[in-house]
This record gives C-alpha cells, structure tokens and sequence, in this order.
C-alpha cells in the first residue's frame, strides 16, 4: 500500500538522521564494516553466542564434580561454579562417578545447574554397596546405603582467573544430606539420618605457577559422609573439617593434582581422612574425564580401603 | 483523517537537488588513514609504558621463550588475524582500527616481555571503556592468544607466566 511505503521511507529517513547526529564522525569504511557486522550480528549462532554465555568458560574451570554433587575435587568441594556458562547464562554439569575399593563399590551420580557463574544448585545420589561387609555386619550380602544431597553454593567475591592476583574466588555454600537407610545407621550409632553440612571455599589459579590451589572448611556431623549417618550418641556436636586441593595445569585440557579432606569420628569407628591423586583431561569442551588413585582409610572398621575413582562428566 | 492530511504534505515536497553533499548536511565527517602508516587518527592522549598495564618480566628468560621480537610479531599477527575473524567476539572488533591494534598489541607484548620495546598506546581502561566486553569474550581472546602462542611453540608454563601478567587487567577490559 502506498501510505505504508510513504511512511516507513519517512520513519527510515528519521531514524537514519537521528543516529547520525548522534554517532560520532566515523570513515565511511568503519561505517560499511559496522553495517556488516550488524547483518552478521542479526543472523542465528552470533546473536546467541552474544547474549547467552554459552560455554563461555575457560577449559576446566568449571571443575569436575565433587561426590556431593558440588563442582569442585573428586572429594573436595571448590569455590567454582558447576557448568560452562559466563556471568550471562545457565549452563549445567552432570556426572556418573565410581569407586573401586577392596571391601565395597561406590557409586555416584549427580546434576548441577550453574546460574551467571554465581549461583550453583546441585543433586546428588550416592549409592554405597557393602558387599561382603553387609553379610559380615549382619545388614545383609550386598546392602547398598543411599543418600541423596541437595547443594546451593554462592560465589561470593573474587575470581578464580582474573583480577587482583592474591585474591582468590570465595564461595559460601550448604548442602543437605537425607540417608536413605535409617534404620541401619541409627542402628550403627548414628543419631539422624539427615543434616546440613555448611561450607567456605576460597580458589585460585595462579598462573605465574599454573598451579591452583584450594582450601575449604566444613562444618559437619556427617559420618562416612552421611553414608553412615549424622552424629553419634556420644558426639552430636558440630566439628569444622578442612579441604585442601593443589593441581598443577600442564596443558589447557590435562591437569593433575591431589587432594585431601579431614572427617571426624563421630561413631568411633575409626573413621580417618580421605586424600587421592589425580588427573583429569577434557577431550572436548564439554566433556571432562578423571581418574584417581583414593585412599579412604578406615570405612566401617574395614581399614585401608585404597582404589580406583573415575568420573565422566558432561558440561554445558 | 491523519492520512489524508498528511499525503498532500508529502506530496508537495520538493524533490532534493542531485548535488547535495549528505555527509555535510548531516555532519559526517570523512576520516582519512595516515598515508603513511595507515591507521586512523585516535583522540590526543599521553603516551608512557605505564598504559601497557603490566610491569615487564626481568631477564630476558621470558622473551626467549617467546622467539623474541620475531616470534612475539608472528604471535601478535596471528592473534590479531584470530580475534577479528572469531565469530565469538568479531562484532566488537570489526568497527575498530586493524591496522593500529596490530602495531600496539605488538608493542604491549614486547614491552611486557622485555623483549625490547616501548608502548606508544592508550591504557587498557580507556582504550576498552564502550566495548560492551564481558568476561566470556575476555575467554574467547584468551583462548585465541593460547592458540597463537601455542601455535608458534611457547612451552605452556611460560604462556601461562605471560597469561598472569594480563589476567589482572579484567577489570579494566571488561564492561559488563
Ligand atoms: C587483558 C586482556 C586485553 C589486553 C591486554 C588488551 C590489549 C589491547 C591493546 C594494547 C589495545 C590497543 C590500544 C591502543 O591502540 O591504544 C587494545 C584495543 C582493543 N581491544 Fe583489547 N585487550 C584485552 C582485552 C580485550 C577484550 C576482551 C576485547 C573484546 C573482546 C578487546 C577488544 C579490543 C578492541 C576492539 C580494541 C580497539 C579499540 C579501539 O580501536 O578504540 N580487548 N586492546
């Protein structure tokens, strides 16, 4: 219709008057590369890799999963955020993790949905087979413990790469733990079958070393994680336990390191602390496998329980 | 009602002369590349190695490891190349002066590394303030100076070494 091609020339001729008298003198050869990116920038892929931090993350500083659920160590929580989204988007990290040990096999998988690189919201489900134990316990051959954990972790401040050298990320976090089985670990001495473990986590990566380099504290009654319960009759209290984690990049896709978490003994059963060495290696940008070599000491008076842990972990 | 008001207003416009120069009418003013280097004229400000934002490594371990002057060139070239054809952050650069970026990222490495330069640029805080840069695209830069150090073979320590040297500079290239 003619009066719409009258007026949408004259809305064109305003607009395009409008932002030249505000533009700034530009050469008309800025002015034809902007024109030209501003066509690329309207088309598919581009627009959304500018609005959605998509995979945004550097390799592997999204961590690889915690057993908890959390981002972080194998056995160490971090002050990271899961998935691989930037300060503008939502990105998730899902992992299936396995523990080969003498006495019982571990199995674990969890779900972390990381918010703006700020907020991280995890699940976790651990399944814990006692095997012979079981029988020799009198729970029964083969008797599986289960738990799941739901996290929240905050970023507080700092970054984990960028900004002042010496200021690490900070991270507050929580997670509640529900055991599945609580007529067994009442029956080991355990006073609840669920809790809330209250965490603090400060994480660097120094690049002058390539080195990063955790530290946690934890607030806990958890025995064995929670896998035995929470608390004992003779100790209920609250104990603040530590986390430590120090892994050396060798290239952007392959780090190694070790790791170690304090435990108290709540049911003294002589529950010990926990340390692995590690590597971990990121095929792809979305995919990063680990194995380790974890020493879990004292489970359930079992002693030395050494073996293999490995983790498949899928980011976006 | 409106249309039939304004159709014969429109229709009684005069048509506008052939000659009629439109960047003037609407002050547009033609910016020429210097004739001799190329690059297109920046507001005045004071030049100082302090702008590069970094104080340089001591020693010349650091520029060794980089192939010196020659080698940070072709890293910087490459780097370059990489940012303004990287579909992640190539809208940011597109508008911008190629031909200058690539003499002063030059300059920014080589001086940083000790490698013998001077910066003559402006500082990272107002050279990147307006950009609407965020941290992903700071990544998607780093990944590309990786791949350009990676490429002209840097041992990773040392990329990583240089690497700590710019990271503390996020705030000022980052706008959101
Ligand atoms: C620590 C990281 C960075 C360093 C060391 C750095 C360094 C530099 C240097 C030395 C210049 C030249 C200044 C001059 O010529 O006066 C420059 C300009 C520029 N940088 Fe960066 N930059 C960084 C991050 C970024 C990021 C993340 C982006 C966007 C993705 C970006 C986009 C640009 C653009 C578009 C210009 C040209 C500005 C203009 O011509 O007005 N830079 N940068």
């Amino acid at each position: 219709m003619m009066w719409q091609n009258i007026m949408s020339a004259l809305v064109t001729t305003l607009l395009a008057w409008a932002s030249s008298a505000s533009a700034q003198p530009v050469s008309t050869e800025q002015n034809a590369q902007r024109f030209e990116a501003a066509e690329e920038f309207e088309g598919g892929e581009e627009a959304v890799a500018r609005f959605v931090d998509y995979n945004g993350k550097l390799l592997l500083t999204n961590a690889v999963s915690a057993v908890d659920g959390a981002s972080g160590g194998g056995i160490s929580n971090w002050a990271t955020i899961a998935g691989r989204q930037e300060t503008r988007g939502i990105g998730v990290q899902a992992n299936v993790t396995t523990l080969f040990l003498p006495d019982y096999f571990y199995q674990s998988h969890g779900l972390a949905v990381g918010i703006a690189d700020r907020l991280e919201l995890s699940y976790a489900r651990q399944n814990f087979d006692t095997q012979d134990v079981g029988a020799a316990l009198g729970i029964g051959q083969g008797y599986k413990l289960n738990q799941d954990v739901l996290g929240a972790k905050v970023r507080l401040f700092g970054e984990l790469v960028y900004g002042e050298p010496l200021i690490p990320q900070v991270a507050l976090g929580l997670q509640y733990k529900r055991n599945l089985d609580g007529a067994v670990v009442e029956a080991v001495g355990a006073v609840d079958d669920d809790g809330v473990d209250f965490t603090v986590s400060a994480t660097k990566l120094f690049l002058s070393h390539s080195v990063l380099v955790n530290t946690t504290a934890r607030l806990t009654k958890a025995n064995q994680n929670g896998l035995l319960g929470f608390g004992s009759t003779a100790d209920d209290d609250y104990s603040l336990q530590f986390e430590g984690a120090l892994v050396y990049q060798l290239s952007r896709r392959f780090v190694v390191g070790g790791e170690y978490r304090t435990k108290p003994d709540n049911l003294k059963l002589g529950e010990g602390d926990w340390f692995d060495l590690f590597a971990a290696y990121a095929p792809t940008r979305n995919i990063t496998l680990t194995a380790a070599y974890a020493d879990l000491g004292s489970i359930a008076t079992f002693e030395d329980q050494r073996g293999a842990f490995v983790q498949t972990q899928l980011a976006f | 009602m409106f249309l039939a008001a304004f159709l014969p207003i429109m229709l009684m416009q005069q048509a506008p002369a052939d000659d009629i120069d439109w960047d003037k009418e609407f002050g547009v003013e033609e910016v020429e590349r210097d004739p001799v280097t190329g690059e297109l004229p920046v507001e005045p400000y004071v030049q100082a190695n302090a702008n590069a934002g970094a104080t340089p490594f001591a020693g010349d371990t650091m520029a060794a490891r980089f192939g010196g002057q020659n080698g940070i060139r072709q890293i910087a070239n490459r780097f370059v190349d990489l940012n303004f054809s990287d579909p992640r952050i190539r809208t940011i650069f597109a508008a911008h002066d190629e031909v200058r970026f690539r003499r002063t990222i030059f300059e920014q490495f080589c001086y940083i590394l000790n490698a013998g330069c001077n910066y003559s640029g402006r500082d990272m805080e107002s050279s990147h303030s307006g950009l609407g840069t965020r941290k992903a695209d700071l990544n998607a830069l780093v990944e590309n100076l990786q791949q350009a150090m990676r490429e002209e073979g840097v041992p990773f320590a040392a990329q990583n070494r240089f690497l700590a040297k710019l990271a503390p500079m996020s705030a000022d290239v980052i706008d959101r």
